[in-house]
């Protein structure tokens, strides 16, 4: 892993208006609000946060499948944000993402091996018999046998579908991975089994993944460096180790306290975060995790925090040092 | 406290299908206590939910076949077809349901409480003699109906819903996933039952939320002396609220124990490779190599003999029940020693305690 970034983000924002009717503008939903990260080559990025936070838009906002409202995205050195369809097309060829739903997002009528062999046809000069083998080469990569291109989607258990996703992203050869909550749906043990696919493929690959997930502890595992939204903002980010054993923003960790943990005190009966993240479309003045912030100051609803480095990491919390030292930690 | 509420004994039973006869449970025992928090974990496919719905008598009749077996809900046998009217008594009323998806649960038609109102018609506690009438023409008598309105508003105050008034007004889309799995845990709670079936109440909800919804099950439930059956996939939730676990796979059922002994002291070496694959802790996770065996073909005997490293030819009968520990009881020929959950985990996947973790083999 070398230092050089080979994504980044420059205080990116996604907007949603907010229709009423006779196509009124209500109000709007800041899906991504000023987001702004770096992504190194080789590393794993966690994106972690509760369902409505943002993640998916920014996976989906960096792809280019969703037209960002500001903001800057640096991919390689050049801005791809507001690009032509045509430099879309040849930068899909490095950046891919992984949807959440593999089986969904396979042609249910299509055999294995023409779903995988697509994206061949659409980007390269291959001929039929070289489309056919390379389809092969990348099968047998993911762990799965050679003669499953003549199946059906339907015909694989959930995890097969999985791989088969994986593959298909493969294919090309891309730089940058999104992957869209890969586990979520699958039992353990093939959870294990496919979070262990992804480290070889990173390997043999040579890949670099955006990780976004809303189980942490798969995200300690799995990831580098880890980015806590919530509410389409960066709360938090920073080394995995710093986030798990010293979090600095109240929302990590009233995160990392929600996991159960066998052979320890259970969670259940002293969880102290109450209620559900506010509307997205009406956040407060001030800090947006202020409704539901056991640590709640007059200044919090007062002002949005900026963002303040404490050791290695990145919080956006009016009291980041304190939360990293003193006793208020409820772990 | 004492007593057994439901007894399922050697239940076996399957559905027609196309390809044959597909034997989904086979031999299945569970034993419940009044007032008992049961866990019933598996990986998907294993038959949890069979198991669950079989227990309410809401399989499909005419392709569903029982094979043999007994489920008894106090005093209630729950599979005889002359039995049909004390089965309805139970059903809802005795034993009620809180369905995995809170989203597709709720009529969107409807509010929230209409809804309620409709389930409180048929299923209240106050609700006396059989009433013969047909459906539409069942009578709701006014002085019920204003006892009810209370209880269930005492009720919406007790899964911390805010302002239960305006609640009852809105439809199933105005209300959060969070908020929806709260009311399907009132609607649970109303008609005042022995036995709770939570079927993955949990899976679709964040992990925050998560806790919440199951710190309230578990108190509820404590506090009005409902046992509960809570089927899940995540043994962290299991940990959390259950007195103790009974595992399954592919059907059968393989080891029951007490929470503690289950996750220190596992004796199925399905349960040490199961405990092995959890993300957790210092890293090492091993998954279980192979596939769940076809319900149409299953193998004889004990059927993780074909993933299981320890199988020998006698794993081709189905072994009998053994209990190493009080309250532990274990289907296994070759069963683990008690060693403690790594040592155990070690041993399932067959190998020395990982010494150098995968996580530390990632970041070189």
């Amino acid at each position: 892993m070398n230092d050089a970034s080979i994504l980044s983000t420059h205080d990116l924002k996604c907007f949603f208006p907010v229709k009423g009717s006779f196509g009124r503008t209500l109000g709007q939903i800041n899906a991504l609000d000023g987001i702004s990260f770096d992504l190194k080559q080789g590393e794993i990025l966690g994106l972690v946060g509760e369902s409505g936070c943002g993640k998916s838009t920014l996976g989906k906002t960096i792809m280019g499948i969703q037209a960002p409202t500001d903001g800057r995205i640096v991919f390689d050195g050049h801005d791809i944000a507001g690009r032509s369809p045509k430099e879309a097309r040849s930068l899909r060829r490095r950046l891919q993402y992984a949807y959440q739903d593999p089986g969904a997002s396979l042609d249910p009528r299509w055999r294995i091996g023409r779903s995988l062999e697509e994206p061949l046809v659409i980007h390269t000069n291959l001929g039929a018999e070289e489309r056919k083998k390379k389809v092969v080469e990348v099968l047998v990569a993911v762990g799965l046998p050679a003669t499953h291109i003549d199946l059906f989607p339907h015909e694989l258990s959930g995890g097969q579908q999985r791989r088969v996703g994986l593959a298909r992203i493969l294919m090309l050869n891309p730089e940058v991975v999104i992957l869209d909550e890969p586990t979520a749906g699958l039992d353990v043990s093939v959870q294990a089994t496919v979070l262990s696919l992804f480290r070889d493929l990173r390997e043999t690959f040579d890949l670099t993944y955006i990780f976004i997930s809303h189980d942490l502890s798969v995200v300690r595992l799995m990831c580098h460096r880890v980015a806590v939204m919530y509410l389409g903002r960066i709360v938090e980010i920073g080394p995995t180790e710093e986030i798990m054993s010293r979090p600095t923003h109240p929302y990590t960790q009233s995160l990392l306290a929600a996991i159960p943990k066998i052979n320890g005190p259970r969670v259940t009966e002293n969880f102290w975060l109450k209620g559900e993240p506010p509307d997205a479309s009406r956040l407060p003045k001030g800090c947006r995790f202020q409704a539901r912030c056991p640590h709640v100051q007059p200044i919090c609803r007062q002002e949005d925090p900026p963002d303040k480095t404490v050791g290695q990491q990145v919080s956006a919390c009016h009291f980041a040092e304190d939360m990293a030292t003193s006793e208020i930690q409820v772990t | 406290m004492t007593g057994s509420l439901l007894q399922v004994e050697n239940l076996s039973l399957g559905f027609e299908g196309e390809a044959g006869f597909a034997h989904v449970l086979d031999g299945v025992s569970l034993d419940m206590r009044r007032g008992e928090i049961r866990g019933l974990v598996g990986e998907s496919g294993c038959g949890k939910t069979t198991l669950a719905n079989a227990i309410l008598g809401v399989l499909p009749r005419h392709t569903m076949s029982v094979r043999g077996g007994s489920i008894r809900f106090d005093d209630t046998d729950m599979l005889a077809p002359s039995q049909a009217a004390a089965q309805a008594r139970v059903r809802g009323r005795k034993v009620t349901f809180i369905p995995q998806d809170p989203f597709t649960s709720f009529n969107p038609v409807f509010t929230i409480g209409q809804q309620i109102d409709e389930l409180m018609k048929w299923k209240s506690p106050e609700r006396e003699a059989e009433d013969r009438r047909p459906g539409l023409l069942a009578r709701y008598p006014r002085a019920r109906r204003k006892a009810d309105r209370a209880r269930v508003l005492e009720t919406l105050e007790a899964v911390q819903l805010p302002q239960p008034e305006q609640i009852l007004r809105k439809y199933p889309h105005e209300v959060s996933g969070g908020q929806r799995q709260r009311l399907m845990i009132a609607m649970a709670l109303l008609p005042e039952p022995d036995l709770i079936i939570a079927d993955e109440p949990t899976t679709a909800l964040d992990v925050t939320i998560q806790a919440q919804i199951l710190g309230l099950l578990r108190r509820l439930a404590s506090e009005r002396d409902a046992a509960v059956l809570l089927t899940t996939h995540d043994l962290g939730s299991a940990y959390e609220i259950c007195d103790s676990i009974t595992v399954m796979y592919a059907g059968q059922n393989v080891e029951a124990a007490p929470v503690d002994a289950f996750f220190n002291a596992p004796r199925h070496p399905y349960t040490g490779r199961l405990l092995a694959s959890r993300p957790e802790g210092t890293g090492s996770m091993t998954g279980i190599p192979g596939e769940l065996p076809s319900f149409y073909q299953p193998p004889p005997g004990c059927r993780f003999a074909p993933r299981c490293n320890r199988a020998t030819e006698g794993c081709n009968t189905r072994p009998a029940l053994s209990s190493p520990a009080p309250g532990h009881v274990v289907r296994c020929i070759h069963p683990l020693e008690a060693r403690g959950a790594e040592a155990a985990a070690a041993e399932a996947i067959g190998k020395a305690p990982a010494a150098q973790t995968e996580k530390e083999m990632l970041d070189e």
